[in-house]
């Protein structure tokens, strides 16, 4: 509340004209605007749609390509250092490339989207399968558990607390290239909501479509991430059981 | 006058006998070689770690299906690292170990290791833990479920089937294990100092458990420990071994009658005199010093292996 109430105080007594920093006042009379006309929804829902397209695409490549880089030798020395590197790439850095291959297109969106988050998760989850308790591959050795059934079954389990946190890492990347790629062209997301504002001298409503990117990042990270993990967290005994 | 000196002399020899018994004397004896193939067969075999430690030397064991064998010896003896030899998790540097006559060669489903710790995997309930590997081996559903339940009932845990295994007892775990590894029905069962980490009274009560179970199911039981005294209440057989290098000491067979007490006269002496052997063994193997003179792949030596201590 009083950070609000600071920045209400700012905006008001502050030197620079109030409409290159509106208040919060201002801003949240923004965010009921765009949402009572439709705008917000339909550019959140755009948005989200194709969020949840890339990272799925990720985390289904992300996933097998971690397990392959902990379990064989030939991929980890073929893929591990191009892994590594192309990791340090800011995956906005994947744009022109995108836009020369795909064109100002959905795809090349997707693409930027996917390379910015398949590489962590392949990296979170390389650790989490190489962090499993030898004993428990010891076990499952021992009990005759091989191919298939080992991979699915003991193995994925296993490394699941420490791939679900590479998820959700991957998630968190992949917001935030989607949101760079949606300011750079044309796209009908809350990116481009964010560029008209711009556009339009309408810094109430660039500041209200950042709260909405926030609220949404948060949403996901902090309840929808955070309950998986705990339920996973809770079932493989790694917390206490609340008393 | 015949039948009195009969009577008396019976009553002598009984009297003997009660003596040798709480002396602990003719029940623990040298190992009586058996006729016909034996189950497990370990012949001759050494093993180096990093090619400095000698971690087994020259060993020979033969165990019969149906016996209960114990590998004891202090720490850096080696009976691990055979035991895991056993299982095929280990390849020996050199002899050979063969299964009815088959060398072993990599884990195999007619052996099965039990861990010092419950190895369950923590995302399955105790039912789960013996349906999964019963499924991979195979088994209907149904079937899977039908034994998961009888060898859950076996080790008396009727009631916890639906409990996840972060929520049992240490004990409680190691029961677990023990009945997914019966429940699988291997030939041998290898088990690596399982009731290590328990407390006393728990390692009693799978003591009982183990002994009830064996002697309904008269598997090969293999069964490393560094604790005489449980040795002596399990097993057939007592393999005593010594470190540097990992050595076979003694070979004794256990005439005690089943079910054993762990504070039974008889068999506290026994203890008492194999750690008194083990005891001479280590003061021997630290006056010799590092006598590790082995040819490079572990096996024997030219001359005959040094017998360290007297026999009992």
């Amino acid at each position: 509340m009083v950070p609000l109430l600071i920045w209400e105080l700012l905006s008001r007594i502050g030197p620079w004209p109030h409409w290159l920093f509106p208040g919060p006042l201002a801003v949240a009379a923004s965010v009921v605007h765009m949402a009572a006309d439709g705008r917000l929804g339909t550019a959140a829902g755009r948005s989200l749609a194709r969020l949840v397209q890339g990272y799925a695409l990720s985390a289904l490549a992300g996933v097998p390509l971690g397990v392959l880089l902990a379990r064989s030798t030939l991929v980890r020395d073929a893929l591990r250092p191009v892994v590594l590197g192309l990791q340090a790439l800011p995956s906005i850095c994947w744009l022109p490339l995108a836009i020369l291959w795909f064109g100002l297109s959905e795809t090349s969106i997707l693409f930027v989207v996917v390379m910015g988050s398949v590489l962590a998760i392949a990296i979170a989850t390389e650790d989490a399968i190489a962090g499993v308790d030898p004993l428990i591959l010891r076990a499952a050795g021992t009990l005759g558990i091989r191919g298939a059934r080992f991979h699915a079954g003991v193995l994925l389990p296993a490394a699941l607390p420490g791939i679900l946190t590479g998820l959700k890492l991957g998630w968190s990347f992949a917001w935030r290239a989607l949101m760079a790629g949606e300011l750079l062209f044309v796209a009908g997301g809350l990116g481009q909501l964010l560029q008209n504002g711009r556009e339009l001298l309408d810094a109430a409503q660039v500041m209200g479509v950042m709260a909405a990117i926030v609220a949404i990042g948060v949403a996901v990270d902090r309840v929808l991430f955070r309950i998986l993990e705990l339920r996973v967290r809770r079932r493989w005994g790694l917390v206490e059981e609340p008393a | 006058m015949w039948r009195q000196v009969g009577r008396r002399f019976a009553r002598l020899t009984q009297a003997v006998r009660r003596a040798r018994r709480s002396a602990g004397i003719g029940l623990l004896t040298p190992r009586v070689k058996r006729s016909g193939p034996p189950k497990i067969d370990v012949s001759r075999v050494g093993h180096r770690f990093g090619n400095q430690v000698v971690a087994l030397h020259d060993v020979n064991i033969e165990v019969h299906a149906g016996e209960f064998v114990c590998l004891l010896g202090p720490s850096g003896c080696g009976k691990t690292t055979l035991l895991y030899a056993l299982a095929g998790h280990l390849e020996p540097s050199g002899g050979r170990i063969t299964i009815d006559g088959l060398r072993v060669k990599g884990p195999g489903p007619d052996r099965l290791l039990v861990f010092q710790e419950p190895a369950l995997f923590p995302w399955l309930n105790v039912r789960q833990n013996l349906v999964f590997p019963l499924r991979a081996r195979g088994l209907s559903r149904a079937e899977a479920d039908a034994r998961a339940r009888e060898y859950v009932a076996r080790v008396h845990l009727d009631g916890f089937e639906e409990t996840l295994p972060h929520q049992l007892s240490g004990g409680m775990r190691m029961r677990v294990q023990l009945a997914r590894a019966l429940a699988l029905d291997p030939a041998v069962l290898l088990m690596d100092e399982p009731f290590a980490a328990l407390d006393a009274q728990t390692r009693g009560h799978m003591h009982q458990l183990l002994q009830q179970v064996w002697t309904r199911d008269r598997k090969t039981v293999v069964f490393v420990t560094h604790d005489v005294r449980e040795a002596l209440v399990l097993g057939d057989r007592v393999v005593v071994m010594a470190a540097r290098p990992g050595r076979v000491l003694q070979d004794l067979d256990v005439r005690l009658e089943r079910p054993r007490d762990p504070d039974d006269e008889a068999l506290v002496e026994m203890s008492r005199r194999i750690r008194d052997e083990l005891r001479r063994a280590e003061a021997a193997g630290a006056a010799e010093g590092q006598d590790a003179r082995i040819a490079a792949d572990g096996a024997a030596p030219l001359g005959p292996a040094p017998n360290l201590g007297a026999p009992l």
